[in-house]
């Protein structure tokens, strides 16, 4: 081993080709990060400067006045563009729906894993048939009853129709069958009641997988669109992503400003992908090697 | 057997079975206790709207969503004979011919890229995945700048080739393939993510034993990595389909559907037929032809992955 490596090492052709390796990988990352990388660029531009021709990548008189404008506009009462609302309004329904997933997700699983009764293949069937219906085909009948239950413009309107899920149902019953059946006899044996099996034994040992949930949901409702959109009216219950969409076309002309907004928004879901990349890897590969 | 013997026998077995049957109805209920948050949630929000949509096809409605004179089955006879639909529909089929084949080949050629032994190789990996933390609406953003016809990047670049590049968002002929272009770079990171995980997964033997066979480079991929990845690229296929048919968030935040309907796909028609005319019934019945492709597609997937299973 440790010889084969100090040859790698010394050969020369190996050491070039490992070199264009690397140069390919940059330059191939450059390549697919170029539009995060433009819109950072651009958020340090002053105005004239992205309207020059040719088109400028790097910033000549690299500026913080975008982001100095955004937050002096977001802080100014009964602002236009009020993105620290966004962003709160954003944190508040997607952390509430991780909740809400996790509990309704844990408990349910938690039956289908372990509880004997009647009707398991049915009631599975149940939460599997969730899976086939698309939002988008029941979003008319929603938004009539989120307004009917005058729950436009608020929390509970953009987050409860979200708080169930047959995904995170069966990633937590795939888990919660791993562990060993022995625990929950012997657990029952012991007397202790099931709920607290559940709550003591069965969610601290998968920690692993409701975080993986955790951090694929709130990844997942950070980023919606079209519900927000029809269930807010007020700008001030906007979400962050139809924020954006919103200054863009109130600020067609000031690019700088929307970059720097870009870049305000995508922060917290890039800092997710790099501290959670492995719970997102796991979730979001769960359905290719499961099905 | 006496008769008094079996007479006795039936009565134990009747009362096993009713204490059985007790015991079953008490598991029931338990387990519904369990089930009860997820089955209320559903309930409300996925299988009493899926039937008040079959409902709504039905009717005419007014402009608060309240029916008003029953229907029938006019509203599907107008979608067979809406020139209108019929273009959307096929718009959405274009979208996926241009989003799909193009953008899971150009994530298997980086998911092959980032698949090995190197110091450092994960910091390239996340770069490469960077996109699944964008969502639709900053890529569309994003995107508006770079397609921007006079300070956009885009043409000035295809301007330095000597290519005249076209109005992108704001022309018939471009407006799709704008939006297509945005939803490949979108999508690159989850594809990108899926396929790596696949190629992880092919047991290192395969490789070596094809080497010691003589094979080499493109014969190995071809005879070796595509099969053995064939699971994922068809996860990936069905996937990025459904999502095609999902599609909204691009069109609203690009193009609104047009210019002159030329990215008015399936998602974005029953937006604007029930939340910009009103006209829940018809976009209802629009709706169920949503659900049934992608319930088609999910049936279609599900099959194979279930075969899948069994023959391994």
């Amino acid at each position: 081993m440790a010889l084969t490596r100090l040859g790698d090492r010394t050969n020369s052709p190996e050491l070039g080709r490992r070199l264009g390796l690397y140069a390919l990988l940059s330059l191939t990352s450059i390549a697919v990060a170029f539009p995060l990388l433009i819109a950072l660029s651009y958020s340090f531009m002053v105005e004239r400067d992205i309207t020059s021709f040719p088109p400028p990548i790097l910033p000549a008189n690299a500026t913080l006045a975008n982001y100095r404008e955004v937050f002096d506009r977001a802080l100014r009462p009964g602002s236009p563009l009020p993105i620290f609302h966004y962003l709160l309004n954003s944190f508040v329904v997607s952390t509430a729906v991780v909740i809400g997933q996790l509990v309704t997700a844990s408990l349910a699983a938690y039956a289908f894993a372990f509880l004997p009764f009647p009707g398991k293949s049915v009631l599975f069937l149940t939460f599997l048939a969730t899976l086939m219906v698309p939002w988008e085909a029941t979003i008319i009948p929603n938004y009539l009853t989120i307004r009917d239950l005058q729950w436009v413009d608020t929390y509970q309107g953009l987050a409860v129709p979200f708080m169930a899920t047959g995904f995170g149902t069966f990633l937590l019953r795939q888990s919660f069958l791993q562990l060993p059946r022995d625990l929950y006899d012997a657990a029952v044996v012991d007397g202790a009641s099931r709920f607290r099996f559940l709550w003591q034994i069965v969610l601290p040992l998968s920690r692993p997988a409701l975080g993986t949930l955790a951090v694929y949901s709130f990844l997942a409702t950070w980023n919606q669109y079209f519900w927000p959109l029809l269930v807010t009216n007020q700008p001030i219950m906007r979400t962050v992503q139809v924020g954006i969409v919103q200054l863009r076309f109130e600020e067609s002309l000031r690019w700088g400003l929307v970059m720097a907004g870009v870049v305000i928004v995508v922060i917290p879901t890039i800092l997710l992908l790099v501290l959670g990349q492995r719970q997102l890897v796991r979730g979001l590969t769960a359905g290719a090697i499961k099905g | 057997m006496t008769q008094v013997q079996t007479a006795t026998i039936g009565r134990l077995g009747a009362a096993a079975i009713r204490k059985r049957r007790a015991r079953g109805a008490r598991d029931l209920i338990e387990a519904l206790l369990y089930l009860a948050p997820s089955l209320l949630l559903f309930a409300v929000f996925v299988f009493i709207p899926l039937a008040r949509t079959v409902y709504l096809s039905l009717f005419y409605t007014n402009p608060v969503g309240n029916p008003r004179g029953f229907a029938g089955l006019d509203h599907y006879v107008e979608l067979a004979t809406s020139p209108a639909f019929h273009r959307s529909l096929l718009t959405t089929f274009q979208f996926a011919l241009y989003t799909v084949p193009g953008g899971i080949v150009i994530a298997l050629l980086l998911a092959v890229l980032a698949n090995r032994r190197l110091r450092g190789i994960n910091v390239f990996r996340t770069f490469f995945s960077s996109t699944i933390a964008v969502s639709l609406a900053v890529a569309a953003t994003i995107w508006a700048l770079m397609l921007n016809p006079s300070i956009g990047l885009f043409n000035y670049l295809l301007g330095s080739i000597g290519v005249r590049g076209p109005a992108w968002l704001t022309d018939p002929s471009s407006a799709l393939v704008s939006v297509s272009l945005v939803t490949i770079w979108a999508t690159l990171g989850f594809n990108m993510i899926v396929l790596l995980a696949g190629l992880q997964s092919i047991p290192e033997e395969l490789y070596e034993s094809a080497k010691i066979d003589g094979a080499a480079g493109l014969k190995i991929f071809r005879h070796i990595t595509i099969p053995m990845l064939s699971p994922s690229l068809f996860f990936l296929l069905v996937v990025n389909i459904i999502h095609v048919f999902q599609a909204f968030t691009q069109i609203h935040a690009l193009t609104r559907g047009g210019p002159v309907d030329a990215t008015n796909v399936l998602v974005y028609s029953i937006y604007l037929d029930a939340f910009v005319n009103f006209q829940f019934g018809f976009a209802s019945a629009q709706a169920l032809v949503l659900f049934t492709i992608i319930l088609a597609l999910t049936l279609v997937q599900f099959g194979v992955v279930e075969r899948r299973v069994h023959y391994q």
